[in-house]
């Protein structure tokens, strides 16, 4: 099964892609074996931005190591921080009420379109189209504005709390999603034409960084990566949690397997973000936004475990708990650290720029890998 | 009417009348050479902010608005921080040749501005074989990147230039190719009968297809040529950082930098020329009052404005497209490009001999 | 499947196994030597089809490590979680990077984390930590560093 293919022979050219590089979005060091410009092994080292947020967590109570895991992908930070909350109410066995329900579905959602509309023009600017990235960047603007004016904060939002939400949706916030939502469906089909229609950008995507079902689910990759190969893996349609079995949404598949269906996969799964929100704007239930927790929130001993789906794909969130007030071990179960280790496997015989093409679809987020 | 020709000519004699023909010539060239160096500073600096307007205004930004009225002044800002900037020079660079590119590129660039005709009557040097020239100076331009790919001692570099040569020495045929169908149409290589046998018509309506086609090839392979996106493969800074000039900074980066926009600058003149009509104004058959007020607009303006249209279709192919990779580059070259440029050239000579263009 | 039929099913792969009762998920405990037995039809066999291991870590229990397998099916949709005891001076258990691939990158990891030894694993080195590290591992929960523990 391990084949030495990627053993340096006389005339092969080692190359260091990072920690400082424009492709890697971040600190990614990849040792990269070419001979001329065919990769024959891709071997990525990691750590330059590890922070150690499992352990810091072991000394935090059960309020404040949510906020930690915002900086971990910091891109979808509200699912991070909603994994983490639904994790600690499943040891307090707290049900929460239908509005915070609803809202942190909501957020969750305006975080994948967010996540996605950087992931695009990212992507874009790594196969040399610069200008893709301001458009995303527009639309991406009106979702921060929106997670502001509600969370108070633009990036690391800190919105969700065990219970609930931190604080009520703000007097304005359905008006200006529904506006977005206009916004937005007028400007996905500039995307199109932008990139997806584009001759170049297609002979870059396809047939590039193929990946198999089999090996999709053996690298333990999810989210649009997996689906991108055809795997059945959406944990809100499979596991659901919150209202995700009350709204109806397509799980995206495409079955190419390829850089450009994993790219579809993630334009698409934009418009069926957009869906959920719209099902769920008009109909934000009245009630308590939080449920009545305790000051100082103790677990029960045992384990608990709770998957969500972020844009990258599943989080885990494993808490081990000794009844105490801070968690005796808590591993983050990162969606980009199984996606990173599928590199090697589909880079190896493809082109030096293919990299590129193959990073952008895998949507590594280095603080995710890295934690 | 004022124009350059009239300018020249007339310190041509003034000239004459105070000095003796051989102090007149010398002197007449320093003017030349500083005309050259004073155009390629400023063709630099007004590219380069058009360059950056013109990507802001596809990106919906704004764009330098900072230093001087609207950010005019920005370029000549950053090139004042350019020279002030440490010029390093990597351990284990080759130091010679590693300071010896920047200059190859700039007096290639400088030595391709020769030929050009500015406006009616003005040109450095109409030499018989003009279009000829161009080519053959053109592309000694790979040997400077090369220089500088192999001197950085960097693996980048080294691929960047690598990569360029590949790709400078393939898109040349075309582009070559696409120069030669104007050469069979016109009968001379001369850069002012090329334009003077503009003066019915352009190339681009008087050819047919044939000649739309040959001016498509050119377009597509003097973007390659001058390394510019979608095929900045030399560049390409989301695969290797930087390509071919990684190591360089300061004064040394910006003669790249600037070579690189006169080239684009240099590639456009020629397309102007040779399909363009130069500074032919646009006339159409006969209309004789639409005609007067064409001639009536300066032959400078024509030529760049021709010019600038051009470089503004190669600006917009940089915002607006991704990269290719390597071996779809020499694809598009070797499987599409050379054929069809070949059958093109074929037509075109059938074309010439019947006598079918007008 | 459902835990009852899963547990049966395990009982007659591995009757050493035993079964920890709460939680979700049907919680097995393995012994480290026979952890290779029941990967492999854990993984191969048509009725149980794990092929899928969404979170492989190690707890420090202080007195000993346990390593913890999540796996599930893409096709059934079952969990089940593994969890084998290894002994805290010298602990090692089989690599499975074979069986599922992702564990690979897991079990290094794990390896430099805890400092669990993974036997026949491909390609056992440093992933995270800094080349040449030789300090103490660090999510052992007596880990400490003078100059950078974070203390909160």
């Amino acid at each position: 099964m391990f084949e030495e293919v990627g053993t340096t022979t006389e005339g092969d050219l080692i190359i260091n892609v990072g920690p400082q590089h424009p492709a890697t979005h971040g600190v990614l060091h990849l040792v990269i074996t070419l001979n001329g410009e065919t990769i024959k092994k891709v071997e990525p080292h990691l750590g330059f931005i590890h922070r150690s947020i499992e352990k810091m967590c072991e000394s935090l109570s059960y309020r404040q190591f949510i906020y930690v895991t915002s900086r971990m992908d910091y891109l979808s930070a509200h699912i991070n921080n909603h994994a983490c909350a639904m994790c600690v109410e499943k040891g307090l066995q707290l049900e929460i009420p239908p509005r915070a329900q609803v809202v942190r579905v909501l957020m969750d959602e305006l975080t994948r379109i967010a996540s996605h509309e950087l992931w695009w023009g990212a992507m874009a600017m790594d196969l040399g189209a610069f200008t893709p990235f301001f458009h995303a960047f527009r639309e991406r603007e009106t979702i921060n504005d929106i997670m502001e004016e509600t969370c108070g904060a633009r990036l690391t939002m800190n919105y969700m709390v065990p219970g609930g939400v931190m604080q009520d949706i703000h007097p304005d916030f359905q008006r200006k999603v529904k506006e977005f939502i206009q916004l937005f469906k007028r400007k996905i089909h500039e995307y199109d034409e932008m990139v997806t229609g584009n001759v170049i950008f297609q002979n870059r995507m396809k047939k590039v960084g193929y990946l198999s079902a089999e090996d999709a689910v053996s690298y333990g990759c999810s989210g649009p990566t997996a689906r991108g190969s055809g795997v059945r893996c959406d944990i809100r349609k499979y596991y659901p949690y919150e209202v995700y079995n009350n709204v109806e949404f397509e799980e995206i598949l495409e079955t190419g397997g390829d850089s450009f269906a994993r790219y579809m996969v993630r334009i698409r799964e934009m418009e069926q973000s957009v869906c959920i929100i719209e099902q769920l704007i008009d109909n934000i239930p009245e009630g308590d936004f939080q449920a009545k927790t305790k000051a100082v929130l103790k677990l029960p001993k045992g384990e608990f475990y709770s998957r969500v789906e972020t844009a990258r794909g599943e989080l885990g969130v494993y808490i081990v708990s000794e009844g105490g007030t801070t968690p005796y071990r808590i591993k983050f179960r990162s969606p980009g650290f199984s996606n990173l280790s599928v590199l090697d496997h589909i880079a190896r015989g493809s082109k030096l720029g293919d990299l590129v093409a193959m990073m952008g679809t895998l949507d590594l987020v280095i603080p995710d890998i890295d934690r | 009417m004022w124009s350059f020709s009239d300018i020249a000519n007339e310190l041509h004699i003034w000239l004459n009348k105070t000095f003796n023909p051989t102090l007149t010539l010398v002197i007449e060239m320093v003017i030349a050479g500083i005309a050259v160096i004073s155009l390629f500073a400023v063709l630099g600096l007004v590219l380069v902010l058009m360059e950056r307007k013109v990507s802001a205004w596809m990106q919906i930004r704004l764009g330098p608005n900072r230093v001087g009225p609207k950010g005019m002044l920005q370029s000549l800002a950053d090139t004042l921080k350019l020279l002030v900037k440490e010029g390093l020079t990597p351990n284990g660079a080759d130091k010679l040749l590693f300071n010896l590119a920047p200059f190859i590129a700039m007096i290639v660039a400088m030595l391709l501005m020769a030929p050009i005709a500015f406006a009616k009557d003005f040109q450095l040097w109409d030499l018989n074989i003009g279009v000829l020239y161009v080519s053959a100076v053109s592309s000694i331009m790979v040997i400077s990147i090369l220089m500088a790919g192999w001197a950085s001692n960097n693996k980048y570099s080294l691929m960047g230039a690598m990569r360029s040569g590949a790709q400078i020495v393939s898109y040349e045929l075309s582009a070559g190719l696409s120069i030669l169908t104007i050469v069979v149409l016109t009968g001379s290589l001369r850069v002012s009968d090329i334009i003077q046998s503009q003066a019915d018509g352009w190339w681009i309506f008087k050819g047919h297809i044939p000649a739309l086609i040959a001016f498509v090839i050119f377009i597509i392979a003097v973007t390659a040529e001058t390394n510019r996106a979608p095929f900045d493969l030399a560049e390409a800074e989301s695969e290797l950082t930087a390509g071919f000039h990684t190591e360089y900074s300061g004064m040394k980066f910006a003669l790249f930098f600037l070579a690189e926009y006169v080239n684009v600058f240099i590639v456009c003149a020629i397309g102007a020329t040779l399909f363009l009509g130069g500074w032919m104004p646009f006339h159409i058959g006969n209309w004789t009052g639409f005609n007067k007020v064409m001639d009536y607009i300066p032959s400078s303006i024509w030529f760049f404005g021709k010019t600038f249209f051009l470089i503004f279709i190669i600006m917009w192919f940089r915002w607006t497209f991704p990269r290719l990779r390597i071996d779809q580059l020499l694809n598009l070259e070797w499987k599409y490009l050379l054929p069809i440029s070949m059958i093109n050239l074929l037509l075109v000579t059938a074309m010439a001999i019947l006598k079918w263009h007008f | 499947m459902l835990n009852e039929e899963l547990r049966t099913k395990i009982t007659e792969l591995l009757p050493a196994a035993t079964f920890e009762e709460g939680g979700d998920w049907l919680t097995v405990n393995v012994e480290p030597k026979d952890w290779l037995l029941l990967a492999q039809p854990l993984r191969n066999d048509r009725s149980l089809f794990f092929d899928y291991l969404f979170c492989l870590t190690c707890v420090d229990w202080k007195t000993h490590l346990s390593m913890v397998y999540h796996l599930s099916s893409t096709q059934y949709r079952h969990t089940i979680v593994i969890k084998s005891k290894l002994d805290s001076s010298q602990p090692g258990i089989e690599a499975v990077s074979h069986i599922w691939r992702t564990a690979e990158f897991h079990e290094r990891e794990v390896y430099e984390m805890f400092g669990v030894n993974f036997l026949n694993h491909p390609d056992l080195r440093l992933l995270i930590l800094p080349d040449g590290w030789e300090g103490r591992n660090p999510m052992r929960k007596d880990f400490e560093d003078p100059v950078n523990m974070i203390r909160l």
